[in-house]
């Protein structure tokens, strides 16, 4: 929508009396030397957030975060400044810093053009006024009073709500110009149950690329207080887990987890096109059983990691990773994209203006499959039943991933018996879908929680699968 | 280069300005807080330049006290108008936050008072070739040392120069210029079909003290060769070292069990300690914020709070809590200088180096790599994916990927056998490698 760059450029250029000409000018001077390519990526971020503790609204914080990054490329070399003044002076003083990277003169008279992205994913709305500040408290302590009025042993909850709206606009040496404003809201609660003397925890949240009335439809906020006091007390019963290489069940949802670990970054353009991903030089090749296909989709509507165009300005596109098993492709930056004679798939994402783009999941999934997941639980004389987790960590080098089941359950001939205390799960990236036998008709997207770091930038993403069976991957309980 | 004494006297100006615009805004407190850094990271890879990032970060934040109604806000944006809005914007919010008997600032007596150079201020003036230079040697060094060494994610140098600068209203203002510079580097390793990466690196306030390029490269190559061929062991149970570099991640465990926070939520496994001991007596565990070029110190806390040596496990005793002035007064007890975490966490090492902690070992797992994050804080049950080595009869047999270790953090901590000699020196928290009674390894 050409209206994303005009409200961008009013957000962004129009305090500084910035203008178009005015970028030409920081560009030309950009490609004044021997740069292939270079952009210069304006943000304007807003981030407020409210915490209850102890049955009282303890903190809220407000912070605000602009500036302006300016990158030159020049083969494989990038050179990089930001400023947090957003300027004609201070931009041109970032690109010629940036533009250091080469030395030798070149082209230069670029003109910028608004190229309107054919769709958007989500609203150009200003969270953080999508709400009252009392209806915000209001709805903390709702959630505080729905979490204890669950269980006399919940002793503690901590409730949080936070709101972001990000505007961006990126403009780009191949004359491309476009915006986009970004909003994220997350609600997330954590209790503490306490039982003669034994103490557990549980956590539930969720959020979107929406307004603070997400968390209003259908009790959805409330829901997550009741899910984080159901989940404490199922630890609290909670036995050993086994120790060893067994069957795994992974529930729907939230456990795809296992795919953003396990083969999504192993996926990523950067990686591969350096060859240190245990994926590289793999692609028409089989990874996965013919029960799997895996994307990567930013064109979800209102998804957390859902974007209408990423932060190097190309639209956000749903790029099939693995289709029955065969490995289709990699996600792109346009860095790497270039460098390997492809396009960008639009994963081009960055932390903020001071960060270097790189090649970024949004939503990755797992396509519904054709079992009854009742079945596949049937199928299991003895195994694990994993449904929630926490967070996970690769080695892209060598494969090895891990994530940790905060919730799973012994499978003892084909029943789901005791809860077990949680485990971390250990496996190869490039086999553990090979030994996926059964894959459920229950696809579920994750809540809207997820966090990706990756070289010390964290960026929204999504994660989701229907319920499926991995026939032997290795839990790391004490029993 | 930036005329860092005269940026000082600009931020405290900028942390004056925010407390008296909290004090016009009707504010019965407030305390502020402004950083700024400015660095060089090169980056390259195979030989060439692939990154120059040149880096400047600033970022202030204010909370105001309505009495005992607190409001917060931060911006990076440093134009006197954005300064008066933030203040504004956490007025605001402070308007709908609730009274919290235990909000406030640290007490006014325990301000630091005359603040000790800690010799954390040495700036390298380098040219982007010298970098890139620097780098190059290193990756070479790791590439150079085997033909086993295939691929490279490279070598990076980052140097950077801050300043922070802290003030309240109870006329506490304070400020100190640092530096830190570090070279990193990774390399790939192949053998068959299989590849592993590993790196090294060092990171000094000094450029003086750092390790050489080669030195740092060659270690990166070592580590990386020392993994290839590793391959899963049997489920069994077994004593565990956690090689220095890992063991900083049990401490790390231990402080966020007695940090304040953790303990008024009850939401930690070491509650209800102070006095009880949870280390065998030969365990001793201290910290120093003053520490000369340390890289976690500071002469006072992030609340104005003077810092000072203190034990925190003397005889396997836990001797002290680690706590803010807001968590100290929900426990009832007083600050410990530690808004802001620990500064140089040392656990005292025994007389054994890590050949001969694998000699008392005998059989067991060398941790070299820890995955995920494994740790239940209120419980203390720990399960993490790992990576190391097979030791019998005290020597290294094989690397080992792809399993899990597993246990319980009190036992763990009761457990402890021996602190080697080995000290990892580079971060906030400072140990030897770890020798722990028998853990639960999960394999094929």
């Amino acid at each position: 929508m050409s209206t994303m760059i005009d409200i961008a450029r009013n957000a962004l250029l129009l305090p500084a009396n910035l203008q178009d000409h005015h970028l030409d000018q920081v560009m030309d001077q950009l490609l004044g030397a021997k740069i292939d390519a270079a952009d210069i990526y304006f943000q304007s971020g807003r981030l407020e957030s409210w915490v209850l503790e102890d049955g009282i609204i303890k903190e809220g914080s407000y912070n605000i975060e602009q500036g302006v990054g300016v990158r030159a490329i020049s083969g494989e070399k990038t050179g990089f400044a930001y400023t947090d003044e957003i300027g004609l002076p201070s931009l041109l003083e970032a690109g010629r810093t940036a533009r250091a990277i080469a030395r030798s003169g070149g082209q230069g008279g670029i003109r910028l053009q608004g190229v309107p992205a054919d769709r958007h994913y989500y609203d150009p709305i200003n969270p953080l006024e999508t709400m009252t500040e009392t209806g915000k408290i209001d709805l903390l302590h709702r959630l505080d009073a729905e979490a204890r009025r669950q269980d006399p042993r919940v002793t503690q909850v901590v409730a949080s709500l936070v709101a972001a709206h990000d505007v961006v606009l990126v403009a780009r040496s191949d004359g491309n110009i476009s915006g986009d404003v970004r909003p994220l809201v997350r609600c997330n609660v954590h209790v503490i149950v306490e039982q003669q003397g034994k103490r557990e925890q549980g956590s539930s949240g969720g959020g979107a690329r929406q307004g603070f009335q997400f968390f209003l439809d259908s009790e959805r906020a409330l829901g997550y207080a009741r899910e984080a006091v159901r989940q404490a007390l199922v630890n609290l019963d909670a036995v050993a887990a086994p120790a060893g290489t067994m069957p795994v069940v992974l529930g729907p949802g939230w456990p795809g987890v296992l795919l953003h670990e396990a083969i999504g970054h192993g996926l990523e353009g950067d990686f591969n096109r350096k060859g240190t991903s245990a994926f590289s030089g793999r692609i028409g090749q089989r990874v996965a059983t013919e029960h799997c296909t895996v994307v990567d989709d930013a064109t979800l509507p209102g998804r957390r990691g859902s974007l209408s165009v990423d932060d190097e300005g190309t639209p956000g596109k749903n790029t099939v990773l693995i289709e029955k098993g065969i490995l289709k492709g990699y996600m792109h930056d346009r860095l790497n994209a270039h460098l390997m004679g492809t396009e960008s798939t639009g994963n081009g994402r960055r932390e903020s203006y001071a960060h270097l783009p790189m090649p970024r999941m949004t939503n990755t999934y797992m396509l519904p499959g054709k079992d009854d997941p009742g079945e596949i639980i049937a199928s299991v004389a003895k195994g694990l039943y994993a449904v929630n987790f926490g967070g996970g960590q690769v080695d892209i080098t060598s494969g090895k991933f891990v994530f940790s089941a905060s919730e799973a359950y012994l499978i003892e001939n084909g029943k789901i018996t005791s809860p077990v205390k949680g485990a971390t799960l250990i496996g190869n990236g490039p086999d553990v879908l090979t030994r996926v036998s059964m894959v459920g008709n229950d696809l579920e997207l994750d809540a809207g929680v997820g966090t990706c770091g990756k070289e010390g930038q964290s960026v929204p993403v999504g994660v989701g699968q229907p319920t499926l069976k991995v026939d032997e991957i290795t839990v790391g309980g004490t029993n | 280069m930036i005329d860092m004494k005269n940026r000082q006297a600009q931020l405290q100006q900028m942390v004056e300005d925010m407390l008296n615009e909290a004090a016009i805004q009707g504010a019965s407190a407030a305390e502020a807080a402004v950083n700024f850094d400015i660095g060089l990271s090169t980056s390259v890879r195979l030989g060439e330049v692939e990154t120059i990032e040149h880096t400047r970060d600033q970022g202030m934040g204010v909370s105001v006290y309505f009495g005992h109604r607190k409001g917060s806000a931060s911006t990076s944006d440093f134009r006197p108008e954005a300064i008066l809005d933030t203040v504004r914007a956490a007025c605001n919010i402070a308007k709908f936050t609730t009274e919290d008997p235990y909000s406030g600032l640290a007490d006014a007596a325990r301000m630091a008072g005359e603040q000790p150079d800690l010799d954390l201020y040495h700036p390298w003036e380098m040219e982007v070739e010298e970098a890139i230079a620097r780098g190059i040697e290193c990756e070479a060094a790791a590439r150079d040392l085997d033909p086993r060494i295939t691929n490279s994610e490279g070598a990076t140098l980052n140097s950077h120069a801050s300043l922070q600068v802290y003030g309240n209203s109870h006329g506490f203002i304070g400020g100190f210029p640092s530096t830190q510079h570090s070279l990193s580097c990774a390399v790939v390793g192949q053998q068959g079909e299989s590849m592993q990466r590993d790196y090294w690196y060092t990171s000094e306030r000094s450029p003086e003290d750092m390790e050489s390029p080669r030195e740092v490269g060659r270690r990166a190559g070592e580590r990386t060769l020392a993994r290839l061929g590793a391959r899963q062991i049997e489920t069994c149970e077994a004593p565990v070292i956690f090689q220095a570099e890992m063991a900083v991640s049990l401490l790390r465990s231990l402080v966020g069990a007695i940090s304040g926070s953790a303990l008024y939520r009850r939401s930690s496994f070491l509650l209800d300690q102070l006095n009880q001991r949870i280390f065998p007596e030969f365990v001793r565990i201290h910290e120093n914020p003053l520490l000369p070029r340390g890289p976690a110190s500071a002469p006072f806390d992030n609340e104005g709070v003077a810092t000072a040596p203190k034990e925190l496990v003397r005889d396997g005793i836990l001797r002290s809590y680690i706590l803010s002035s807001y968590s100290a007064r929900k426990l009832n007890m007083e600050t410990t200088g530690n808004a802001g975490g620990v500064r140089n966490l040392t656990i005292d090492s025994g007389e054994l180096d890590l050949a001969g902690l694998l000699r008392q070992m005998g059989t067991g797992l060398l941790v070299s790599e820890l995955m995920g994050s494994g740790l239940n804080m209120v419980t203390g049950d720990y399960s993490r994916g790992a990576a190391g080595f097979w030791v019998e009869n005290g020597e290294i047999q094989f690397p080992v990927e792809e399993i899990t270790i597993a246990g319980n953090m009190l036992q763990m901590f009761a457990g402890l056998q021996a602190v080697a000699t080995d000290v990892e020196r580079r971060g906030s928290i400072r140990t030897g490698s770890w020798l722990l009674e028998p853990m639960t390894i999960a394999g094929s």
